[in-house]
């Protein structure tokens, strides 16, 4: 996103800077426009979380074929004799064509194909150390080895449910947390400096700790995961109670409302939409403070097969390790998007 | 017309303010009968929004009572209707259900307010939007549902407090006659508060003229002209009397710094 406010910054400065020679003012297009391209094309470079919303994915590659749009003007610029400066020639906007969907995903592919083979190749000839960096093949063996005869479904259950818990106790609690500053303003103000201190903290800095008073089972877990997503719901939510409309209250007190029904009526629903909106960060975070409890000291979960792995120099089972995680984060994201879109239709109607 | 149905007794309104005590109302005493229609109109900070929020009950008067027939209603609430200039329908909530919100709130079981108010949803010109949420629908058809809100709040007296004030010139006048409309079916007494000079004396059986600094009634001009009131009404000689009159009071009423404060 940076990438693309910048180049928007360079237009409007091109622009401003030299008014009044429109060749100039083609030039400096001109080289905008590509700045622009080479700025769009890393995109999709960016986080995951970006990757997965699937629109954002394919308007991204679309710079690609921008390049096609701006060589014209630009040619025209080229064969445009001295003697005819100061007349703007005729130009069209320059148009990006949209690749079709299949092309996108085959492009995706290959990429992935790529860095594969090249991987495997280097490794067979001692270009890549497989020592530290294992190889394609090695980590599908051990793969195999991992969900065959291996503890994947039990890791993979036990990171999940911790998530899971984490996430529900945390956003729930949160929320609930958020809503109750509504009554009272003064215990609002009592509280949140403790609430603000609570969120500054690493609060994974305490995860030694809580594993210390938690256990190595999977209370720990779900307290690291509950301590990470609780504080981002408890001041989500409290932001919603703030933006409450006073004329709302108004309203329902001069229909002679109770304090309970203006909070059951207007604050709650009032509210629903900013605490949906923290559930996609929140089932990340879940995920995040479950592996680190699961590095600390654990027996089972896919953070404690991680740093098993990694300590006895298995880096094919690290590899293993990290993909199924990302891919458990992936469908958990995913869910709980899709359960984001349902409650949003479910308030809007 | 018969008995006064709202009497606002020598109510005053002070606020204490870093650089003193600011009068928002100075002993006010207002007497609405029983059914009738009367608007207030003044300049900005006049405390019209003021009055209608301590005959609603959310403000105490720093002096004064407020009398519902006759009974002391000062500080409570639930006790008139009160629409605001801002719809404020609840965005989670169909037409219907944003309707019935007052009935709710007063305990009347859901299918039966959802009864009571659909007759009049078809009958005031929302016919097909019964299940529409907010959103759906135009700036006249949001304030109407909200007009209906409130009358079905079942008090006797409703305040609107520049209810068409964000509507556009040809839905504002529209709305006016169906406000007369909805008048005449309910009986209500009606307190309206607008800028609008041609639409109070369109509207009402009575006007007051405030004043700032303090807030004050400057003059009270009853509205002769016969009902049901027609459009054509506006061009009489009688309308374009009281106008200049209205006018000229408010004229005289504003401070001399309304340029620099506008």
């Amino acid at each position: 996103m940076t990438t693309r406010q910048t180049s928007t910054k360079l237009v409007a400065s091109g622009m401003a800077d030299r008014p009044a020679d429109p060749a100039t003012v083609t030039t400096d297009m001109a080289h905008v426009v590509s700045t622009s391209t080479i700025s769009d094309l890393s995109w999709p470079s960016l986080s995951p979380p970006d990757l997965i919303r699937a629109p954002s994915t394919s308007s991204a590659l679309r710079g690609v074929g921008a390049v096609e749009g701006r060589d014209k003007p630009g040619h025209d610029d080229a064969e445009t004799p001295p003697a005819k400066r100061g007349v703007t020639p005729a130009r069209r906007l320059p148009v990006q064509k949209d690749w079709p969907t299949a092309a996108i995903v085959a492009v995706q592919i290959g990429i992935l194909v790529v860095i594969i083979a090249g991987w495997e190749i280097g490794a067979a000839t001692n270009f890549i150390d497989k020592f530290f960096w294992s190889h394609p093949s090695a980590i599908y063996h051990t793969l195999m080895i991992f969900f065959g005869t291996g503890d994947a479904f039990t890791d993979i259950a036990f990171t999940f449910r911790s998530t899971i818990l984490g996430f529900l106790i945390g956003t729930f609690a949160g929320s609930a947390l958020g809503l109750s500053f509504w009554w009272s303003k003064n215990y609002a103000a009592i509280v949140q400096p403790y609430i603000i201190c609570f969120e500054s903290l690493p609060k994974l800095a305490l995860a030694p700790l809580i594993v210390l008073v938690f256990g190595i089972g999977v209370a720990s877990k779900i307290a690291i995961a509950t301590a990470l997503t609780l504080v981002v719901s408890t001041l989500t939510t409290f932001a919603g109670v703030k933006s409450v409309d006073p004329d709302g209250e108004k309203l329902f007190y001069s229909l002679g409302a109770t304090r309970a029904q203006v909070f059951r009526k207007l604050v709650i629903p009032s509210c629903l939409p900013w605490i949906i909106s923290v559930l996609r960060v929140n089932i990340g975070l879940a995920l995040t403070g479950a592996i680190v409890g699961e590095f600390i000291a654990s027996q089972h979960g896919l953070g404690r097969a991680i740093i098993y792995a990694g300590q006895t120099y298995d880096i094919a089972l690290v590899w293993v390790a990290v993909s199924v995680l990302s891919a458990l984060a992936v469908a958990m994201y995913v869910a709980v998007s899709w359960i984001e879109r349902m409650l949003h239709k479910g308030i809007k109607g | 017309m018969a008995s006064t149905k709202l009497l606002i007794d020598d109510v005053s309104m002070k606020f204490a303010t870093p650089p003193g005590v600011f009068h928002a109302l100075d002993r006010i005493s207002l007497a609405v009968p029983r059914g009738s229609f009367v608007s207030l109109i003044g300049p900005s900070g006049c405390g019209k929004s003021t009055i209608f929020n301590i005959v609603a009950g959310l403000q105490e008067p720093s002096t004064g009572r407020v009398l519902i027939d006759g009974v002391d209603a000062t500080g409570t609430i639930g006790r008139v209707g009160y629409m605001l200039q801002k719809d404020l329908l609840l965005p989670w909530r169909t037409l219907t259900d944003n309707i019935i919100l007052g009935m709710e709130i007063q305990g009347v079981k859901l299918a039966e307010a959802r009864a009571r108010a659909l007759p009049l949803l078809r009958r005031y010109g929302l016919a097909g939007f019964e299940n529409a949420y907010p959103r759906a629908l135009s700036g006249g058809m949001r304030q109407r549902a909200a007009l209906l809100r409130t009358l079905l709040f079942d008090t006797d007296v409703i305040l609107l407090d520049e209810p068409f004030g964000a509507l556009d010139a040809q839905t504002r006048l529209r709305m006016q006659e169906w406000l007369l409309q909805l008048w005449s079916d309910f009986g209500k007494t009606v307190v309206f508060v607008t800028h609008d000079v041609e639409e109070a004396i369109f509207l009402s059986d009575e006007l007051h003229v405030m004043g700032t600094r303090p807030g004050r009634i400057i003059a009270t001009i009853p509205v002769a002209l016969p009902r049901p009131r027609l459009r054509a009404c506006t061009a009489t000689p009688e309308f374009m009397a009281l106008k200049e009159r209205c006018l000229d009071l408010l004229h005289r009423a504003a401070p001399p710094d309304i340029e620099d404060a506008a």
